[in-house]
């Protein structure tokens, strides 16, 4: 099986190849159309604002090809933090932009009730619904987030886990063969490594 | 709910994992690829590498444990992100945005920016800019002059004749998105955190902050975690002193009822089920 990494200049990707590396998978770190044409799935990484990650990924990447990977040949994709908030409607980290409109919902700042911002550390996911990508985790154990802002998904059903930071947001998500993280796998040790296994073998 | 951190720091100096004692006197440690090991166990919440060489010249002891060449701090960044899938936090000598660049293509997930912050206010806005603020620790070392907290730079040689809360409204309002306050009175000294420099902080904290400098048992990280505007403990001596001690470290405070990730005592067992 080949999994390619999106390499649009966001982030440190190097950690999340050597967590898939750590899992037996060689990934292709790649923005080259015809070499993500080649692979099974496809993760995108992200961290930085939502409007950067936009604009970079739209001079990097071909983006109606990637759409049309994901919505017509239904590959397995993941996002993940910024990757996945991307795949949002809009957002509004700085100002209004259009993401790539592949979940529909609207990425907004935490209300978080006084809580300090960012939301850095180890919070719990709390399963709302059961999905493959969680065999072998439980309910309410911890991974590692780093995030100012949520993705609030527009269909409720597309929301597999939630995490409460001053307000309740989702952190995974999941629309047909589309999966969404805002924590970051390849940062939450074992059961990241975990949820990384169990996408790879979707 | 989100739980507190606990964060061994490492010091490199000239490519050797160091003690500190007030800023001043450095105790070299035997095996730097065993510190290495015993501090990024999984039970670890993050790690953060401060790069405190006078120069740029490494001299690492290589060889035991089979773990590659070494030469210099990046290298042993990229290395232990290759076997512990945690966030870490790379510091030391940051100049430019060039200098953040190349430690994050090196697997740091964040830098920490301190003297640069007071020579050129302009980078801790411009790197979360680029970067954004999550990526942006603002690391300040503090000692006390009188009845005030000064704001010390050049690691603690030269002081800036900035109060702290001067300093923290500054920085936070750059967009640092971490503080990491630490006490170079306290620093080494094995008696605790500055409390009292905690508590003249509290009203001047919006992102989370870390505290370290002056850990002298365990018992002195649950101190630091009872005050609700510290989010992280962080230490970089008490954990060089016996195996496993970060495990210990967590699994006492854990027992002990505190808001934090229960530990995890990571071996290589445990990898077969990842697979």
């Amino acid at each position: 099986m080949k999994v390619a990494i999106i390499d649009y200049g966001s982030g440190n990707i190097k950690s999340l190849y050597n967590s898939l590396n750590f899992l037996n998978y060689t990934p292709i770190l790649t923005n080259d159309t015809k070499e993500i044409n080649d692979c099974d799935k496809i993760i995108l990484p992200g961290v930085g604002s939502f409007d950067n990650c936009i604009s970079k990924i739209h001079t990097k990447v071909d983006i109606e090809n990637l759409k049309n990977e994901i919505l017509f040949k239904k590959k397995f994709f993941l996002g993940i933090c910024v990757g996945m908030q991307i795949l949002s409607s809009f957002g509004f980290e700085n100002r209004k932009t259009n993401g790539l409109n592949i979940i529909e919902g609207v990425v907004e700042k935490i209300n978080t009730k006084l809580l300090p911002l960012p939301h850095v550390g180890w919070n719990n996911i709390e399963i709302i619904k059961n999905d493959e990508i969680f065999n072998g985790i439980e309910s309410l154990l911890d991974f590692y987030f780093v995030h100012s802002y949520r993705f609030k998904v527009k269909n409720k059903e597309h929301s597999l886990a939630e995490t409460n930071y001053g307000e309740k947001f989702s952190s995974v998500i999941k629309k047909d063969n589309v999966y969404g993280v805002q924590f970051h796998p390849e940062k939450s040790q074992s059961y990241g490594l975990k949820f990384l296994s169990n996408f790879l073998k979707l | 709910m989100k739980k507190k951190r606990l964060i061994p720091i490492l010091l490199l100096q000239n490519g050797k994992i160091v003690q500190s004692r007030n800023f001043n006197s450095y105790q070299i440690l035997g095996s730097p690829i065993n510190a290495i090991k015993r501090l990024s166990e999984w039970a670890s919440d993050e790690l953060i590498f401060l790069d405190i060489s006078n120069n740029d010249n490494y001299d690492l002891d290589r060889d035991d444990y089979n773990v590659e060449n070494l030469s210099n701090l990046l290298d042993i960044v990229e290395n232990v992100s290759k076997k512990t899938f945690m966030p870490i936090t790379v510091g030391g000598k940051i100049k430019t945005l060039k200098d953040i660049e190349i430690r994050l293509s090196k697997c740091a997930d964040k830098v920490s920016i301190n003297s640069e912050a007071f020579y050129n206010k302009e980078i801790i806005k411009e790197a979360s800019k680029e970067f954004g603020s999550q990526c942006i620790v603002s690391s300040i070392d503090v000692k006390k002059n009188g009845n005030f907290y000064y704001v010390y730079v050049q690691g603690g040689k030269k002081n800036t004749e900035i109060k702290i809360h001067d300093w923290l409204n500054f920085v936070q309002d750059q967009g640092s998105g971490e503080i990491l306050l630490n006490s170079i009175d306290m620093d080494g000294q094995g008696k605790g955190y500055d409390l009292n420099l905690i508590e003249s902080v509290k009203d001047h904290i919006k992102v989370p902050l870390i505290i370290a400098g002056g850990v002298g048992d365990y018992n002195d990280f649950c101190i630091g975690l009872s005050y609700n505007h510290i989010d992280a403990v962080a230490a970089a001596n008490i954990f060089h002193y016996k195996d496993q001690s970060v495990y210990y470290a967590k699994k006492m405070l854990f027992e002990k009822g505190l808001n934090i990730r229960e530990p995890d005592l990571f071996n290589l067992e445990y990898e077969d089920d990842l697979l």
